[in-house]
């Protein structure tokens, strides 16, 4: 299928709107994507038409729900490749799915063990990892990035070793953009037999993700970042790993006997999902998936990539122009500073102008602090986007300096 | 002029912007003009947390009145804080303790006072009340 950008356009609603009365040019989709009408629809839909519980009633709407919501599972499994749709655990996004392996490895990891992370994970990658460590005194080490924006892998290397017990890294940064080798950096673990968990949550809307062919163990996004709906993620996890995990929530579903002395658990993967779970975001998730796999994730990638390489070029025409995490090797995120203007002041007149960026340190500090840098502004962009968007942007910000100026 | 008095005369100020932009430039311009605080109070404990840009406020008693003088590392924040301590400095301590601050809303720049904008300036805000108090608590004492 031909791409058709007016065409995509037309799909997302919110595109229309104005703020400050001026036209909404949207660019921190790094921060969440918009959604689509389709997306829209299959809530409205389900609320509408088959809102009932799961797993749980004898009558016809629940059973109606509860299909649609395992087919919501295949449809994901099928959609990363997983060779198991019960290797497909259900989350409220990807900083849950972390946490959910951080807290159920609590009894795989003794004192001196190691957990390895790199610097330039988002909070969500790191915290989890730092308190596992400190309840077990266990020692958190932290693969450095070179100025680039690449991970050192000579230091990757040297920090490999038996003593790890996981290994857990962002697919694509959050703020540089890099896209990280996994699949050359999985294997490397696998040498020493370290399972990998990788935070995929800037990469599932914007490259293909093959679980089987990258090996991860673990495989983490939230359907917001994607054109999903927000407060709902994914936990892929390998069957054998899943099945040795504990449960880290307890009660609903994830039981399957209880009496007052005992309880025994589910099986995978419902013994990961306490509670009711978030049905109409299972199934707008997989309308979200449907829709990028109908547009074509190389589609989507190429596209991007187009966007990214103009508005790079376009932006290092600006004097003083530092862009930050300059990989060769990155998806569509800049982030960057120009002189010594604080990123607070560009973003506020950008607002103003129309303009939706990020600023600051994109919950990612250690990583900001690395750089010694305040924060940055951040563009990401996603399919809807325009090079006349871009032109606007670039015009935008121009006169932003000049203010600032 | 009083607290009231001061912030109506900076809401007529920005009545007579029509543009954004002119009054952007003018919070930049007030920024200026900003009393800057003393490099040795530029420590972490005059430092305000908003999440984005630095803010540093002090304050001391100059005959019975507080005066503040503050930074930020972002142009705009110091100008909005400019703004707020022209209002608010070289008063009474009873006097900031009671004050109002919705001019800044009427000026205009309600978005700022979100609080998703992290910004500092709802925390600067309640800073200064902090400090009129913490006076007050003083010199009852
Ligand atoms: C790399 C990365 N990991 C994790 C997260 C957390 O995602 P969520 O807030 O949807 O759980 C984000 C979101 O900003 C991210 O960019």
């Amino acid at each position: 299928m031909g791409f058709n950008i007016d065409k995509i356009r037309a799909d997302f609603p919110i595109l229309k709107r104005k703020v400050y009365g001026k036209q909404l040019v949207y660019f921190d989709n790094g921060a969440t994507t918009h959604k689509p009408q389709q997306v829209i629809d299959s809530i409205v839909d389900y609320y509408s038409n088959f809102n009932s519980n799961v797993h749980r009633g004898v009558h016809k709407l629940s059973v109606e729900a509860t299909t649609a919501f395992e087919d919501s599972r295949k449809y994901v499994a099928h959609f990363i490749n997983a060779e198991d749709d019960r290797e497909i655990v259900f989350t409220r996004g990807a900083t849950e799915s972390i946490n959910l392996v951080a807290n159920s490895f609590l009894s795989l990891i003794n004192k001196g063990d190691e957990v390895l992370i790199t610097s330039i994970e988002h909070h969500s990658n790191l915290v989890p990892w730092q308190q596992l460590c400190e309840k077990k005194n266990a020692k958190l080490k932290v693969v450095p990035v070179s100025d680039d924006g690449n991970l050192d892998m000579e230091f990757l290397d040297n920090m490999l070793s038996e003593k790890v017990k996981i290994f857990a890294l962002s697919h694509i940064s959050n703020v540089l953009g890099t896209i990280n080798p996994i699949k050359e950096i999985i294997a490397k673990a696998h040498k020493f037999g370290i399972p990998v968990l990788i935070d995929g949550a800037q990469a599932i809307a914007h490259l293909k993700v093959d679980v089987q062919d990258l090996d991860c163990e673990f495989y983490c996004f939230s359907a917001h970042k994607a054109y999903g709906p927000m407060g709902f993620g994914v936990l892929y996890g390998k069957k054998e790993w899943l099945t040795r995990l504990q449960p880290y929530q307890y009660g609903g579903e994830m039981i399957s006997s209880v009496s007052l002395d005992k309880t025994t658990f589910n099986e995978i993967p419902y013994k990961f999902e306490a509670g009711t779970p978030n049905v109409s975001g299972a199934l707008a998730t997989v309308a979200a998936l449907k829709y990028i796999k109908n547009i074509g994730i190389d589609n989507i990638a190429k596209y991007e990539d187009d966007l990214l390489e103009y508005a790079t070029e376009k932006l290092l025409e600006i004097d003083k122009m530092r862009i930050i995490g300059t990989s060769s090797e990155k998806t569509a995120v800049i982030s960057f500073l120009v002189g010594d203007i604080h990123p607070y002041d560009i973003g506020t007149l950008l607002d103003q102008m129309g303009v939706a960026v990020r600023t600051g340190n994109h919950c990612a500090q250690p990583l900001i602090d690395n750089y010694c840098i305040p924060g940055t502004i951040r563009a990401s962009f996603a399919v809807y986007n325009s090079k006349e968007e871009v032109d606007y942007f670039i015009e935008a910000l121009k006169k932003s300096l000049a203010m600032l100026a | 002029m009083t607290i009231e008095e001061k912030a109506n005369s900076l809401v007529e100020e920005f009545q007579m912007f029509d543009e954004w932009m002119d009054k952007y430039s003018y919070i930049i311009e007030l920024g200026k003009e900003m009393p800057l605080i003393d490099e040795k109070y530029k420590d972490p404990q005059h430092l305000i947390s908003g999440c984005q840009s630095r803010v540093w406020l002090y304050a001391e008693m100059k005959e019975g009145k507080i005066v503040f003088t503050a930074d930020s590392d972002a142009v705009i924040t110091k100008g909005i804080i400019s703004l707020l301590l022209r209002v608010v400095s070289n008063e009474t301590p009873k006097d900031i303790a009671n004050a109002d601050f919705s001019f800044i809303e009427e000026i205009g720049l309600k978005d700022h006072l979100s609080p998703t904008r992290a910004n500092g300036l709802v925390s600067m805000m309640k800073q200064i009340k902090l400090y009129a108090k913490a006076f007050q608590l003083k010199n009852s004492n």
